[in-house]
């Protein structure tokens, strides 16, 4: 399909019409991030984060993120879950370059955003040293709802047109506050 | 534990063994690396000793030391229970030299025990069929586990992105970052009055 055609191409048909485009950009982008197809490109202990993620309790697919799609050709979100190794680097760049324009890079995890703890011979300090990232979901791995405020971060982005890379900010958890005995972490939080 | 394995083996090999330590119920013969076959070789068939499985064979790298490396054996015995180690030193102080006996036609599980062994600290296995890397990739020149090799050295293998302040970025130089990461070896380090180098 190649790349979406987003310069203004006003059809020479009267006022409303430039109207029509972009309402027409928009649709397609509102199409675009309530339907993407993800390819998880899972390669470590984020893995089984993710496993929980797609669970029925958090459960990604109420955003439109249904279909794991293990092909490249067939997806437009790719995911990299997990460490990436200098070994493995080729692999992901050959997956990625073999995904069809439009297409995002959601990192899940700070060994896929920076490389986490491992600061070695043998990883890879974050993937978007091989690819271009969109999305960086940091955490060890990350609470299945960062995960989620990731995946609405790359759908406003989608919406919005925005190609700027977005990092995921921890968010405060309501269960803390619930007076269950967590008296240490409310401190911790409230400081 | 194994008083009486250690007293068997040398009695069988009273040259090979130079030095034997217990502690804390585990049993270590340090061999001479020559006898390394052949004291293997009878601790697999010898009835009294069992010892049917090679749980692991590793390296380690003593850098003051010569000579430099220690190869570090796991034997256990499936039937007779008792667990044994043995370590032989091979090596100098350059790193060259070290080779020593292979175990594969002993025990099928060394193969790619002395691959990573290989990979990671350069030490020749004699006699293994396919001594070649086996964690890292054919193009990565060194032995990322010896002491000397530095602790910052990336190798990518492929070229890593040209976007502007990609170096700054994690991994992050040696006074960047965490001050408890990346730990050099005073004798190793580019600059000696480096804070990191401990």
């Amino acid at each position: 399909m190649g790349e979406l055609n987003r310069s203004t191409q006003v059809i020479e048909a009267g006022e409303g019409a430039a109207f029509a485009t972009t309402k027409l950009e928009a649709m397609l982008a509102w199409a675009q991030k309530y339907s993407l197809f993800m390819y998880p490109f899972v390669t470590a202990c984020c893995g089984m984060e993710f496993m929980s993620v797609s669970s029925p309790r958090y459960d990604f697919s109420r955003f439109g993120s249904e279909a794991p799609r293990f092909s490249p050709r067939q997806s437009d979100l790719l995911w990299v879950v997990g460490t990436i190794t200098q070994r493995q680097a080729p692999i992901l760049k050959r997956i990625y370059e073999q995904m069809a324009e439009p297409k995002w890079v959601l990192a899940f995890g700070t060994c896929a955003a920076c490389g986490g703890f491992y600061d070695n011979y043998a990883c890879v300090a974050g993937v978007d040293k091989i690819i271009p990232c969109d999305v960086y979901v940091p955490g060890c791995p990350p609470r299945p709802e960062g995960v989620l405020d990731g995946l609405m971060l790359l759908q406003d982005k989608i919406q919005s047109g925005d190609r700027r890379p977005g990092i995921v900010k921890p968010r405060h958890d309501p269960a803390v506050d619930q007076g269950l005995g967590l008296i240490d972490l409310k401190r911790a939080v409230k400081a | 534990m194994a008083q009486a394995l250690i007293d068997l083996i040398k009695r069988q090999f009273p040259s090979a063994v130079l030095e034997t330590h217990s502690q804390h119920g585990d049993d270590t013969l340090v061999l001479n690396a020559l006898a390394w076959k052949s004291v293997a070789e009878f601790l697999c068939s010898s009835p009294d000793a069992a010892m049917n499985m090679l749980v692991d064979l590793t390296v380690v790298d003593y850098a003051e030391r010569e000579p430099r490396f220690e190869v570090v054996a796991h034997l256990l015995s499936l039937s007779l229970g008792h667990r044994l180690r043995l370590k032989a030193r091979v090596g100098n102080p350059e790193g060259e030299g070290a080779a020593i006996a292979s175990l594969t036609e002993i025990w099928a599980s060394a193969n790619w025990a002395e691959r990573e062994a290989f990979d990671m600290f350069g030490v020749t296995f004699i006699g293994h069929t396919d001594l070649r890397r086996i964690l890292m990739y054919p193009e990565f020149e060194g032995y990322p586990l010896r002491r000397d090799y530095p602790a910052d050295k990336i190798q990518p293998l492929i070229p890593y992105r040209e976007i502007p302040g990609i170096e700054k970025v994690a991994p992050f130089g040696r006074d960047e970052g965490m001050s408890f990461g990346r730990q050099v070896h005073a004798r190793w380090a580019e600059d000696p009055e480096d804070p990191q180098a401990n």
